[in-house]
């Protein structure tokens, strides 16, 4: 949290502390590898593409932000990554290995509050993955669920059914779920948008603290610019229907703290016209014909 | 945009209010203990109202004193005994006609029958939701074989297993199978996408899907379904003990009912209707409410 706040007047001219520096083949070599995917729905009497050759690349400990409008098929970008969508173009890789299904190596937090299982309490929900994966035993299970519910601060309400809980405290104990994992990928599909404007703000702080605590990759999806410039260290910023890339941007020197700032405005500014230049051209051309 | 404000302001001699614009000011919040106690114990009669076995009984007792009343007013103990003859007819049953040992007959065919129904329904319901033909197959023999009253096929039954348990317990698995499967199936694709993808998240496939996600989250539904089922095998076994029960070999509560009739010991009928009627209670009330809330009301599924 210290090095961003640090650094949050010019974002292109810092880079991370040198303690926490990888080793040269796992920097050079992506985590991720989107190369040309293209995916398409099938809805009753259409064939809907939701985004056309996507390109992107995600390293090792990136928190990388997919932005657009509605409709620009970023979450189903997202839910192509996790394995519930097959690219009908394209290939995506994970550690060189093609996404086929679902998995447990990328644990995805949703919008929706109801991705809790009711009928498992906090604790059992954090380990429910770990156990129906198989990758601990109840006993290491239960260690791991209690460490992460710890680091979201939960845990007074370890015992607790999920109705219990309010709006973002179910979704922090979906992050802890994820996180307890040790996934390859955080994939997170807008976990935010249904939270209030205040709960919102203290759930991305929270977020930061946990990455600079962790350093965990994350795919993150959301429509908020100022959303994307707080929360990631590089933005994909997607073109509407069908969605295409139009730019990656850096913005690793921004945080809660620099929202004001002149920079971060223009950084807004300039992710803002992105997205809206085009519409605003073509109203241009309709006005005038 | 000019021509609304000018129709608006018809009468411009009126004006038109504006805000006040008043101080700011701040203020501290008095500590809880000025306040007094947030939280008020309920009085002991607002307890006990809360009870629901106790509003239950009342009612339960209302309900014997209308009849007993009734029945003294009528004063014909042959075509419809009071509660108190009816009481001493079953306590009389119990010591000396077996009563509870007819009792258990009934409830051990309908146990294995259930549970066997319950296997299958599980079964079917989990190829209906993995397979589209296992989901044409489903909806095509509930479609045909719900609506067919399982004592129909009662006769047929006994040409082909024979006059014996064997028989009963096909019926029921037929009374009991179809509404459950139904009603597990629309609990089933009624379970919310994101809880789905994310069991499949954790790489749940196939029996442990179903098992692991698709069951506790359609639990309301099938707890319908176990419900249902459950009023249907009772009424079936009853209704298929007094038709056929004589040759069951060792009767149940059904024939125990039929045989009194026969001897015109109306208040031994009044006993055998009943215990059934008690034996229904106590599992619904005792053995389902426990269920209950045990699962979806802990869970917050249902109020």
């Amino acid at each position: 949290m210290n090095a961003l706040s640090r650094a949050a007047i010019d974002p292109s001219a810092i880079a991370y502390p040198v303690d926490n520096a990888l080793p040269d083949a796992a920097l050079h070599r992506p985590l991720l590898d989107v190369s040309g995917v293209t995916l398409q729905y099938k809805t009753r009497d259409h064939l809907v593409t939701a985004c056309y050759r996507v390109d992107f690349q995600l390293f090792q400990a990136e928190r990388f932000v997919l932005l657009g409008p509605s409709g620009c098929g970023k979450s189903s970008l997202l839910k192509a990554v996790g394995g519930f969508l097959a690219p009908v173009e394209g290939a995506i890789r994970l550690n060189g290995q093609a996404v086929t299904q679902p998995g447990p190596d990328r644990m995805m937090v949703f919008q929706e509050f109801d991705q809790l299982p009711p009928w498992k309490t906090v604790k059992q929900n954090v380990m429910f993955p770990l156990l129906a994966s198989g990758k601990a035993k109840r006993r290491e299970a239960e260690e791991k669920a209690l460490a992460a519910i710890a680091k979201v601060n939960l845990s007074t309400f370890a015992d607790a059914y999920p109705h219990t809980l309010s709006g973002g405290m179910k979704q922090r104990v979906a992050i802890a779920r994820a996180m307890a994992m040790e996934p390859d990928i955080l994939l997170m599909d807008e976990p935010f948008a249904a939270l209030d404007a205040l709960t919102r703000r203290k759930m991305q702080e929270e977020l930061l603290q946990l990455w600079d605590d962790v350093r965990f990759t994350m795919l993150f999806v959301t429509h908020s610019i100022e959303e994307a410039l707080v929360v990631g260290s590089r933005i994909l910023v997607l073109s509407p229907h069908p969605g295409q890339v139009k730019a990656e941007v850096n913005c690793h020197g921004f945080d809660l703290s620099s929202t004001g700032s002149p920079a971060f405005q223009s950084a807004a500014r300039r992710i803002h016209t992105m997205l809206f230049a085009d519409e605003v051209e073509a109203d241009g051309v309709g006005a005038r014909s | 945009m000019t021509d609304l404000s000018i129709a608006r302001d018809s009468r411009p001699d009126v004006p038109r209010p504006t805000p006040p614009i008043r101080p700011e000011y701040e203020r501290g919040v008095a500590a809880t203990g000025a306040i007094g106690d947030v939280a008020r114990p309920l009085s002991p009669w607002e307890k006990l109202a809360n009870v629901t076995a106790l509003r239950r009984a009342l009612l339960l007792a209302v309900v014997a004193a209308v009849w007993q009343a009734a029945a003294l007013w009528q004063d014909n103990p042959l075509m419809f005994p009071t509660v108190s003859a009816t009481a001493a007819a079953l306590w009389d049953a119990v010591l000396r006609d077996n009563l509870l040992s007819m009792a258990w007959v009934s409830l051990s065919i309908l146990l294995k029958g259930y549970a066997i129904a319950v296997v299958l329904a599980i079964g079917l319901t989990t190829l209906a939701v993995s397979t589209r033909i296992g989901d044409d197959l489903l909806s095509t023999l509930t479609s045909m074989f719900n609506p067919l009253p399982a004592i129909a096929l009662l006769p047929l039954a006994m040409l082909w297993f024979g006059l014996g348990a064997v028989s009963l317990t096909f019926v029921l698995v037929h009374a009991v199978l179809w509404p459950l499967a139904l009603n597990t199936h629309a609990g089933f694709t009624a379970v919310s996408e994101t809880l789905r993808m994310a069991g499949r998240n954790y790489g749940l496939r196939g029996p442990r899907y179903v098992l692991a996600v698709l069951i506790p989250a359609a639990f309301p539904a099938i707890l319908t379904g176990l419900k249902v089922g459950w009023a249907f095998a009772w009424r079936t076994l009853i209704a298929a003990e007094l038709v056929f029960g004589v040759s069951s070999g060792k009767g149940g509560l059904g024939w125990f009912i039929f045989q009194n009739r026969n001897e015109l010991y109306t208040d031994k009928v009044f006993a055998g209707l009943a215990s059934v009627i008690l034996i229904g209670l106590l599992v619904e009330n005792v053995v389902f409410r426990w269920i209950e809330a045990h699962t979806v009301r802990a869970w917050g599924m249902v109020r």
